[in-house]
């Protein structure tokens, strides 16, 4: 692909042939270096077609044999060979709502704390701290959450919002059962864990570019901080937000090692937050290593995360559609 | 293209996942394996040992057994190693000879105040209401009847599983299958099923945290896992009736009523056997050989591998608390090589 034929240099090279052979050579190189920029850029563009063909055809079988009702079906089951993908949307969607109801407000307060009270000395040791955090890796929140978080959960947290809630109609029967500790609940909480300080970066880089101008007149017309926040700085970065938040949501979508930990792994649905479930990527990371060669396993593995591959790329654009023009400018 | 793909994603996958499968550069006279992990500790020191003593060394990476059936069809690998034995058609499709290397048990641990290791009986069809969900309290009467003298408190079942898919599993859902119709029926046996009740955790140290974690738990491990790591284990019956303890005399047992003369791919059944101090959850793991190696070299490095193994590898087996096989299995297994496993010419690779 980078090999150049005499004939594929443009007019340039042939008329600058008699100022010297340094001269062709340096544009041989500029040739090759931009050739060689535009193999990188395409090498990106293959390997995503590759996985997409890849499971788009690996996955087809499995859509063949159950139809759409595959992504609606509440049945898996390796022993009569029976899949369907809706215990792992569910679940897969379902703690990434909770990530996010948890991580919004949390990641909001860190970042206008950050950008708007705290003291120029705070602010930068606080400003490491959570792009530390950002940097963890996945299976730490896991091991983390499996030792230290599962075992507060049952003994404390959710005795305590049972009692909370569980005598208020409809929303009781989301905290109650039998604390085990490992659940929806708990897959949710070290989601929104990892994806706040993700957040809370970009949060802070949206409010830090709010012309300082327009939040100073606010303050001259006599407006408290909270007023300021709320009238001036959210309105102002509102679609950046929004997407700053559907980056975060993205990233809780295909978490899987430290989901993996901690939601239980059970193939049910229940009312109760506290019950096990899987989502998609924690399934493919328990069932791919004992999946048969070309068996209908496989191809539902590959199917489920074909679905995975599309909501995350759905909420990945919407989320760029939104960032871009308020960051751009 | 899809196969070739999703194996090579298969394979790349399994890498991440067990941080650090590295493949090493392959020198003449080495030898590549890839399949189980349940064995791969003994195969870990079974290579470490036959490098000192010959030179060869088997770079052996334990990526599942799935994963491990996957790369002995493609033949990216000179041997595959499986927990479940291989479906026969598929043996026969992929031309591959299935034999045992080491034996190994499944026992069950439980979290309960009070009791000690070995001092809780259960009987298979307990554990299987357990995990189905029809007895939900300790304190059940059925449970209370089989343990006069043990103070069983009033508490919730919490069965544990394993949720990644698992050669241990398999066993213990055959299990299961053997001794309740009602299991067999409703769930049945594969290296993962609908579990009906509990909760899933990864590997045999996720079900055994899973299990301190939480008072009422119950679950099921690798014996080598347990006693590793003295793990509260209970009593199971055995078909004859007795209440056994999990030891590796009680293993032998098991292993030496097998019936290995009248089966085929040497898919012997240990599960549930007839002997009266067998322990009813013990099974093989097996190693899948092409018939027609592409390069017989490398095949016959891996039958002198093995074959130096049910020599010398015995002790060092049951060190890390896995039987041997009975020595007439060994012998089986020897002929079987001899008359299977072929070169193009057609001629034995195997002559000893």
């Amino acid at each position: 692909m980078t090999a150049i034929s005499p004939n594929s240099a443009p007019p340039g090279v042939t008329t600058s042939l008699h100022q010297g052979a340094s001269q062709t050579s340096k544009q041989v190189k500029d040739k090759l270096f931009h050739y060689g920029l535009v193999g990188a850029a395409t090498l990106v563009l293959i390997i995503l077609g590759a996985i997409i063909v890849m499971l788009f055809k690996g996955g087809l079988p499995a859509l063949e044999t159950f139809g759409l009702g595959f992504f609606f079906s509440t049945e898996w089951n390796p022993v009569t060979e029976e899949y369907g993908a809706g215990v792992m949307l569910y679940g897969t969607l379902i703690t990434s709502v909770i990530a996010m109801i948890l991580a919004f407000p949390a990641s909001l307060g860190i970042a206008l704390f950050l950008t708007e009270v705290a003291p120029q000395s705070l602010r930068r040791p606080i400003g490491t701290a959570v792009q530390l955090l950002a940097a963890v890796p996945s299976i730490i929140y896991g091991m983390w959450g499996f030792f230290i978080v599962v075992p507060l959960m049952s003994g404390w947290v959710q005795p305590f919002l049972t009692t909370i809630f569980g005598p208020i109609p409809l929303i009781g029967e989301l905290f109650s059962g039998a604390p085990a500790g490992t659940g929806i609940l708990t897959a949710g909480l070290i989601l929104a864990l990892m994806i706040m300080p993700f957040i809370t970066a970009m949060f802070v880089e949206i409010f830090v570019s709010v012309p300082p101008v327009l939040k100073e007149a606010a303050y001259g017309v006599g407006a408290t901080t909270s007023e300021v926040f709320r009238a001036v700085t959210v309105p102002y970065g509102r679609t950046a937000i929004v997407g700053a938040v559907m980056l975060g949501l993205g990233r809780a979508l295909g978490e899987t090692m430290a989901v993996t930990f901690v939601i239980g792994n059970a193939n049910r649905i229940k009312s109760t937050l506290y019950a096990p479930g899987a989502s998609i990527a924690s399934t493919i990371a328990n069932e791919f290593p004992e999946a048969g060669p070309g068996s209908m396993k496989l191809h539902a593995l590959l199917e489920l995360g074909l679905a995975l591959f599309i909501i995350s790329f759905l909420v990945l654009a919407l989320a760029r559609f939104l960032v871009r023009p308020r960051m751009g400018d | 293209m899809t196969n070739t793909a999703a194996a090579s994603m298969r394979a790349s996958l399994a890498a991440v996942a067990l941080l650090g499968c590295f493949t090493a550069p392959v020198l003449a006279g080495d030898f590549t394996g890839a399949g189980a992990t349940f064995p791969a500790p003994v195969y870990g020191a079974w290579g470490s040992d036959y490098k000192a003593a010959t030179g060869s060394a088997l770079n052996y990476q334990a990526i599942g057994s799935g994963g491990g059936q996957t790369q002995i069809l493609n033949r990216t690998v000179d041997f595959g190693a499986s927990d479940a034995p291989m479906d026969p058609a598929k043996l026969e499709k992929g031309n591959l000879l299935q034999f045992p290397t080491v034996v190994g048990s499944v026992v069950v641990i439980v979290n309960l105040d009070g009791v000690k290791a070995d001092e809780l009986k259960l009987s298979g069809p307990v554990v299987a209401d357990m995990y189905l969900g029809k007895i939900t309290k300790w304190n059940d009467p059925v449970i209370a009847k089989m343990n006069p003298g043990v103070t069983l408190p009033d508490l919730a079942i919490l069965p544990v599983y394993r949720s990644d898919g698992s050669g241990t599993t398999y066993v213990f859902t055959t299990y299961l299958s053997s001794v309740s119709a009602d299991w067999k029926g409703k769930v049945g046996a594969a290296t993962s099923v609908k579990w009906e009740a509990g909760n899933g955790a990864k590997g045999n140290d996720g079900v055994a945290g899973s299990v301190k974690n939480a008072k009422g738990a119950v679950g099921y491990v690798e014996y080598v896992y347990a006693s590793a790591n003295s793990l509260t284990t209970t009593q199971l019956q055995n078909k004859a009736g007795k209440f056994v303890k999990p030891t590796v005399p009680a293993f032998q047992a098991a292993a030496a009523s097998a019936d290995w003369a009248s089966v085929k791919n040497f898919d012997a059944s240990m599960i549930d056997t007839a002997g009266e101090t067998a322990w009813p959850i013990v099974s093989a793991t097996f190693i899948l050989l092409p018939k027609d190696p592409k390069e017989p070299a490398n095949s016959l490095e891996v039958m002198k591998f093995f074959d130096w193994a049910y020599a010398k590898g015995d002790e060092a087996a049951e060190k890390l608390h896995y039987i041997a096989l009975p020595a007439a299995v060994k012998d089986r297994v020897r002929a079987a090589w001899a008359s299977e496993i072929k070169d193009a010419s057609g001629a034995p690779i195997w002559k000893k």
